[in-house]
């Protein structure tokens, strides 16, 4: 049987977006899927060696709050200083507690198992980072790299 | 005798990880033996499912015991 892929394009660069690229490339390479994820904009953040990934109730009220504070907390006090901070250390310590792997660990399951990552080398340029910031045995390349790969996969998704 | 050759201890953890940690163990072991999981994730149950469907790998059985999930899986 031939090996299925997944190919991926990472856009989001917060804590909470961080998750599916990772948990999807990791579970489809232990299905037996050869995965790539691609980094591009924002996503570029999840391929840093110091993560320093936020998340943020601003602009999302679907965000479930501590306390019920998201049925009477108005959405504008979110925006207050602090507030991001103090929501991004209770996720942390409510993800932890669940035993939801984190950002690192699941990206270096997905690195172990063979997941190849790709980071855009024209955002990495943009947005003037250098590839010593980033984790090792990281690829540099182009939206027609992407293609290589995608144009033969059997799933692609855009996150 | 034990009706397993290997076991792993999923308690506590959550998805993805009982699903990548067992596949990390049965790579470790050879073909025909049997790893017995234990979880407390109550995904792991449908994921073990498409999990051993997917990858050829035979679940043996799948029940609860003391409140956790058990699985069997046979190595392909």
């Amino acid at each position: 049987m031939e090996e299925k892929k997944l190919a991926i394009i990472a856009t989001k660069g917060t804590l909470d977006w961080g998750y599916p690229p990772f948990i999807l490339a990791s579970t489809a390479a232990a299905l037996g899927y050869e995965v790539e994820v691609f980094f591009t904009f924002y996503g570029l953040q999840l391929l840093k060696k110091d993560l320093d990934l936020k998340v943020s109730p601003l602009g999302n009220p679907g965000m479930p709050m501590p306390m019920g504070m998201d049925k009477w907390f108005p959405t504008l006090f979110t925006a207050l200083p602090g507030m991001e901070a103090m929501m991004t250390a209770m996720m942390k310590k409510k993800m932890a507690s669940k035993g939801v792997a984190s950002i690192e660990e699941l990206r270096e399951l997905s690195q172990e198992a063979g997941v190849r990552l790709i980071a855009c080398q024209m955002t990495v340029d943009l947005f003037d980072m250098d590839s010593s910031q980033f984790i090792n045995d990281v690829e540099y390349a182009g939206a027609a790299r992407f293609f290589e790969f995608a144009g033969e996969s059997d799933i692609c998704l855009y996150i | 005798m034990a009706d397993f050759d290997n076991e792993l201890d999923a308690s506590g953890l959550n998805c993805p990880l009982p699903i990548l940690r067992a596949k990390k163990t049965l790579a470790g072991m050879d073909s025909g033996k049997v790893l017995r999981i234990v979880a407390t994730d109550p995904g792991s149950v449908k994921d073990f499912e498409a999990f051993a469907k997917q990858t050829g790998n035979e679940l043996m059985d799948s029940g609860e015991e003391g409140g956790k999930f058990v699985f069997r899986i046979k190595k392909a």
